[in-house]
């Protein structure tokens, strides 16, 4: 902490701001300090913090003081961190908050998150370095590098070296994991060459292969995420998975959708679904192939889709003439209805208490009164007076 | 195709070994690969029963992410319309997660919200200013609608008369536009704003409300 100094925050010439956030902490090496609660501003040249309640207290650090940057995740309790190791400070320092400290980094902790934006902005300024090509009128630390003759305690030069290590050890990791990365590519790609191949082959020789190995290809298309137009075309998404997923949720939504007027939203089901298996999640893709399937396998459920797009599921039972008829009867008591209103009483979301209103409209029952206050439904009485 | 299927499915499981924990913590990472997927033509998200899904984790991390989206869309659409910059989602999305999840970046919201699109509600991301809208009800938004959108992001607020100065339209052309977004409930007029109307968009407000919303208040608010 002692290689902080106090600044007034002002930026200079040449001096850009890069990010800021609010909410840090910052510790001094692994202790509490009073600099507890503040923003933390990155330029191209400094880093510098200052206090939430008292602005006029504010430090900064120039980026050339910086050894390098650790990503401290976030733990039970605690938030996550961004560790800083630095330099010694220079003899020829302006005055700071400490004059001596016991340890060489500083933690800065980020309580109102922006950790992971805020890592990846250091990282780049400490890069590209731009503070050495733009130089600016204030008294900048000098940068300590490799300089040889430099006196130094022999404490700080181990410590140095072993974090110096460490970080080629993770940049190895990185560089070592992107590279596994693209050879996996390479393959991906191959199958996705062969996949075309044989889409095409299936397109011009109808007759030659088989209903079960078009099925089976399907499925490898679904494993490896290739979407194939031209099978999709003449034989559908849906897959063995998609049925077996077909059964399960017309298990599933069988009360749901009784407890809800036997009709829901297919965002509804997706996040009812997913929230009941807590893993191996449904894909929204997944959902909308499986529920394509229900009414071709007689289950008592079906998807239904609106004219405006909006996607539902909903009970066979369910009988939507009914519905209207009882929609058509509680919007006359009322007089008149806007969507909002007519959900809050028959106690459906308003999404799909507005298809009903404009299914009703449709089948001539509603008239609608379209204002800047909103759109209003009355009873069609060009149709019932004449 | 099999055997190469299962020798793809091989080398995946041995990517997977090293590297699964790398994709689940480092948004970086997680990008490089959904951009290389993309490049060669595969959706890793495109189903969980997707080999990237299983052996990778990648379809959970995104599908319960979506199921987050929609939640705090739904929570905050009576004060926003169903309108929300992508900084507040951010924000809103990790203060539901908590302390412990791992963190997500803006662009892991971007491609959960495409994915999101196949249930037919409505999602799209808009481009405004230097960032995005996401709009998370069916409501019709034509190029229109979307450059007064634009216009209205520096301010949180647009008038007729600010309309006609930057966009040179009729104040006809600037009033429909103006009523359509009020119906749609994604802007509020202020008739006691000095000088003329002001109308406001709640979406664009960032600072004043973000603090609000609880992970309770927003799992309450799906019906």
């Amino acid at each position: 902490m002692d290689r902080f100094v106090w600044t007034n925050g002002l930026l200079e010439i040449n001096e850009t701001l890069v990010i800021q956030q609010r909410g840090v902490r910052i510790y001094d090496g692994e202790e509490k300090i009073k600099f507890d609660a503040g923003v933390l501003l990155l330029s191209t040249h400094r880093l510098i913090w200052r206090d939430h309640k008292n602005h006029e207290c504010c430090i900064g650090i120039p980026l050339s003081q910086i050894v390098f940057i650790e990503e401290q995740a976030a733990g039970i309790g605690k938030s996550a961190k961004i560790v800083i190791h630095l330099h010694p400070a220079s003899s020829n320092k302006e005055p700071g908050p400490f004059q001596s400290s016991k340890s060489s980094y500083i933690k800065l902790s980020f309580k109102e998150h922006g950790q992971i934006e805020f890592y990846r902005r250091l990282s780049e300024e400490m890069t590209h370095r731009r503070w050495e090509n733009m130089p600016v009128s204030q008294v900048m630390q000098r940068k300590s590098g490799q300089e040889p003759g430099r006196i130094r305690a022999v404490g700080i030069v181990g410590i140095e070296r072993k974090l110096e290590e460490k970080r080629k050890e993770t940049d190895k990791n990185i560089s070592e994991a992107f590279e596994d990365l693209s050879k996996l590519m390479v393959k991906a790609k191959e199958m996705v060459e062969l996949s075309k191949s044989i889409a095409n082959k299936i397109k011009d020789k109808q007759g030659d292969i088989t209903e079960d190995e078009t099925i089976r290809f399907k499925s490898y298309l679904l494993s490896m995420g290739i979407a194939n137009p031209v099978t999709r075309e003449t034989h559908g998404s849906g897959t063995h998975y998609h049925m077996q997923l077909a059964k399960q949720l017309a298990g599933i939504l069988q009360v749901p959708l009784e407890e809800r007027g036997g009709i829901m939203s297919l965002t509804e089901v997706y996040c009812l679904v997913n929230r009941a298996r807590g893993m191996e999640l449904l894909s929204p893709e997944d959902l909308v192939n499986a529920c394509k399937m229900l009414e071709a396998l007689k289950l008592p459920l079906r998807l239904r889709i609106f004219d405006s797009g909006v996607m539902v599921i909903e009970l066979q039972s369910h009988n939507e003439e009914e519905m209207l008829a009882s929609a058509l009867e509680t919007v006359s008591e009322k007089g008149s209805l806007t969507s909002e209103e007519f959900a809050k009483l028959v106690g459906m979301s308003v999404l799909l208490a507005k298809e009903r209103l404009l299914l009703a409209e449709k089948m001539g029952h509603l008239c609608r009164d379209d204002s800047v206050e909103g759109l209003r439904f009355y009873p069609n009485l060009f149709m019932t007076q004449s | 195709m099999s055997k190469q299927l299962d020798m793809f499915k091989t080398n995946l499981e041995e990517f997977a070994s090293k590297h699964k924990q790398e994709i689940r913590k480092n948004p970086q990472f997680r990008l490089q690969f959904q951009d290389m997927c993309a490049t060669i033509g595969v959706d890793p998200l495109a189903s969980g029963k997707g080999f990237w899904s299983e052996m990778l984790g990648v379809g959970d991390f995104y599908y319960e992410l979506g199921v987050q989206i929609i939640e705090v869309c739904l929570a905050l659409k009576h004060r926003n319309g169903g309108l929300i910059t992508l900084e507040e989602l951010h924000q809103q999305v990790l203060k539901g997660r908590g302390k412990f999840a791992q963190d997500v970046s803006q662009d892991d919201l971007i491609r959960a919200i495409k994915k999101l699109k196949a249930l037919g509600t409505g999602f799209s991301i808009i481009p405004v200013g230097g960032t995005y809208l996401v709009q998370s009800v069916p409501a019709e938004l034509n190029m229109d609608h979307t450059v007064v959108l634009q216009l209205a992001e520096k301010n949180g607020y647009v008038t007729v008369s600010e309309i006609k100065a930057s966009l040179k339209w009729e104040t006809e052309r600037a009033r429909q536009v103006l009523e359509h977004l009020l119906k749609e409930g994604l802007a509020w007029l202020d008739l006691q704003a000095p000088g003329e109307a002001h109308y406001w968009l709640p979406a664009l407000f960032t600072d004043l409300y973000s603090q609000e919303i609880t992970a309770e208040e927003a799992r309450e608010a799906l019906p």
